[in-house]
């Protein structure tokens, strides 16, 4: 098992490095000079040029990538000249409210996901499951920032109920995280509906209906557990996909995210705090898709003992 | 074939009835689907729009209100009042546009690259699946976000930016279908009679990806549909003078209380097609797909 995780730890690191050096291409590559960028059109070529040194953007490209590689190691990104401090320190500071963003949308699609699964799945072919698997076609074709300006225009405008954009109260949560939670609800719906459907034929749910169980008993019981496992896998393998979502969302409702400062400085060309920020959320996708790797092997007895081979 | 037929014609009429009925909505996505290349082909021929011109004479008209020139506005005007109905036609032209370069762009690189790592082996394998892991790191929209904000705005550097990650899933299954045949008979027969490795690539491993690459493609072009249109709406990417749904989406946001049409139906025209695309992929990976995706 240790084995397992340090050889996963090592491709980690092997990732992350790739994810700083692809970074550090896309914004060496693209056009427009940075110190021009923070100065203004109108700066004196002189003070643009003791910027560029300053910067240490004079020096050749190979210094410049080592001495970058050795700042992101400490995290160090320069400052953002939109803020005036540490970029780092601003991608942290919206951080939490990203994550809070995305731990209500999980939860919600977890739960609904597995509701809607299990009673699509318990009747394969069912009423109810083609209901179920046509609706979730739908909702992960939906574009999140129309259906989160539709929620804005129902649940906001029209019914007055909740506050359409910014932060502050608890109902400021429930439009955005629904509104990132409807793609990833279809997701492990389907996923739990193949899984509960092929659980259903197994010899034990036989037996469970035999021994006179109630179809709910056996549903929950005995049906569900056996389909967490891939559910939880997949919540780890989508946190990517719900990352990029919520930066979307995230600026759909105005939520004072990572998503809304990546816009604004890309908008801004606020390189450091760009560069900052997308290796934040490449490290966060990274570490949870390991979990998720780790997590699956321990939860299924069968795999462990393969990895373990 | 001829075993469904037979089978068929005993069952009773009601359950032939009901098969006929789902054969034809099974084709509905093939109609929508033709309708959107038709209005995105021949729509700006027939339908006249500028967006740079305003007329605040008519702005936030409701759908089927008359125009001051006398004309109709079918589907409302927006803040600025510019018809809706003719950012749909030219937004689908943007859209179709850009999702079938991408898909392009991302098929023939992707399939190179995962054909050549699935034959070969070896380190380049090696080098491909770092690669891709390294990609998956970053959200696909975000590393679009980030490409398409780093260049000037144009359909170019927008098409890049999405290619950017659209190509990895066509490695993926190319290079899986690639390791499977490599080990055929027949390529073996190939390398034996001393076949030059281009020519086996090409014409013996080559061919057996075409039946998932074209599966891929339609779930892949719906990808990239929302993925452009989520880069407009944000505001990255297209310049101002493109036509693109998200722009017009995201324009209607700041009027929604008065006239939802701006925001709601490019929403509805993007959603449509989505889901069209979505069914026709899965009939397609039904067909082609998974037997071979391995």
């Amino acid at each position: 098992m240790i084995r397992v995780v340090v050889k996963r730890l090592l491709v980690g690191v092997l990732v992350m490095w790739g994810a700083a050096s692809l970074i550090f291409v896309i914004v060496r590559v693209a056009p427009g000079d940075p110190a021009t960028l923070m100065l203004g059109p109108d700066a004196p070529p002189d003070q643009v040029r003791e910027l560029t040194a300053t910067l240490g953007l004079d020096r050749p490209m190979p210094l410049q990538y080592l001495s970058y590689l050795g700042d992101v190691v400490q995290l160090r990104f320069g400052d953002s000249y939109l803020f005036n401090r540490p970029a780092m320190a601003e991608v942290f500071e919206r951080m939490p409210a990203t994550a809070e963003l995305m731990l209500a949308s999980t939860t919600i699609a977890v739960i609904a996901g597995l509701a809607l699964g299990l009673l699509a799945g318990g009747r394969p072919g069912g009423l109810l499951d083609r209901v179920v698997s046509g609706g979730t076609i739908a909702l992960q074709s939906f574009p999140t920032f129309w259906t989160g300006i539709m929620l804005i225009l129902i649940f906001a405008l029209a019914l007055r109920v909740l506050p359409s954009a910014g932060t502050g109260t608890p109902a400021h949560l429930v439009l955005p995280a629904i509104t990132l939670a409807l793609p990833f609800t279809a997701t492990v719906a389907r996923l739990t509906r193949t899984s509960v459907a092929e659980t259903m034929h197994e010899q034990y749910i036989r037996t469970a209906r035999s021994k006179g169980l109630t179809e709910r008993q056996v549903l929950l019981g005995h049906a569900l557990r056996n389909s967490l496992i891939p559910v939880v896998t997949i919540i780890g393998l989508h946190m990517g996909g719900l990352m990029g979502g919520a930066v979307v969302v995230e600026n759909v409702f105005a939520w004072p995210g990572v998503g809304t400062l990546v816009v604004e400085s890309v908008a801004n060309r606020d390189y450091t705090v760009v560069q900052a920020a997308t290796f934040l959320v490449a490290g966060i996708v990274m570490a949870f898709n390991l979990a998720a790797d780790l997590v699956y092997s321990q939860l299924d007895p069968r795999i462990r003992m393969e990895s373990a081979a | 074939m001829t075993a469904s037929i037979t089978a068929s014609a005993v069952r009773p009429a009601v359950v032939r009835r009901r098969t006929a009925a789902r054969r034809w909505l099974s084709r509905i996505p093939y109609a929508v689907l033709a309708i959107y290349a038709a209005v995105a082909v021949a729509g700006p021929l027939l339908v006249d729009y500028n967006p740079i011109q305003t007329d605040l004479a008519n702005r936030l008209l409701k759908p089927g209100a008359h125009l001051s020139s006398g004309g109709t506005a079918w589907l409302g005007t927006d803040g600025l009042g510019r018809d809706i109905f003719a950012q749909l036609v030219y937004g689908a032209r943007t859209s179709v546009l850009i999702g079938v370069s991408t898909v392009v762009v991302s098929a023939v690189v992707g399939t190179a690259i995962g054909v050549t790592a699935g034959y070969f082996r070896g380190w380049l394998d090696t080098v491909l699946s770092r690669g891709i892991d390294i990609l998956l790191a970053f959200p696909a929209i975000l590393l679009a976000i980030v490409i398409a904000g780093s260049f000037e705005r144009s359909v170019v550097v927008v098409v890049g930016a999405l290619s950017a990650t659209a190509w990895i899933s066509f490695a993926r299954v190319t290079r899986g279908t690639a390791l499977s045949v490599r080990e055929r008979a027949w390529v073996d027969a190939a390398r034996v009679l001393g076949v030059k490795r281009r020519f086996i690539l090409i014409r013996h491993v080559l061919p057996f990806t075409a039946g998932p690459v074209v599966a891929l493609a339609t779930l892949e072009f719906a990808l990239v549909v929302l993925a452009e249109a989520g880069l407009s709406f944000l505001g990255i990417g297209l310049p101002p003078s493109a036509v693109s749904w998200g722009q017009t989406i995201a324009n209607g946001k700041q009027y929604l209380a008065t006239a939802w049409w701006i925001s709601g139906l490019p929403g509805l025209a993007l959603s449509l097609l989505i889901v069209s695309i979505g069914i026709l992929g899965d009939q397609l990976t039904a067909r082609f797909g998974r037997g071979q995706l391995r």
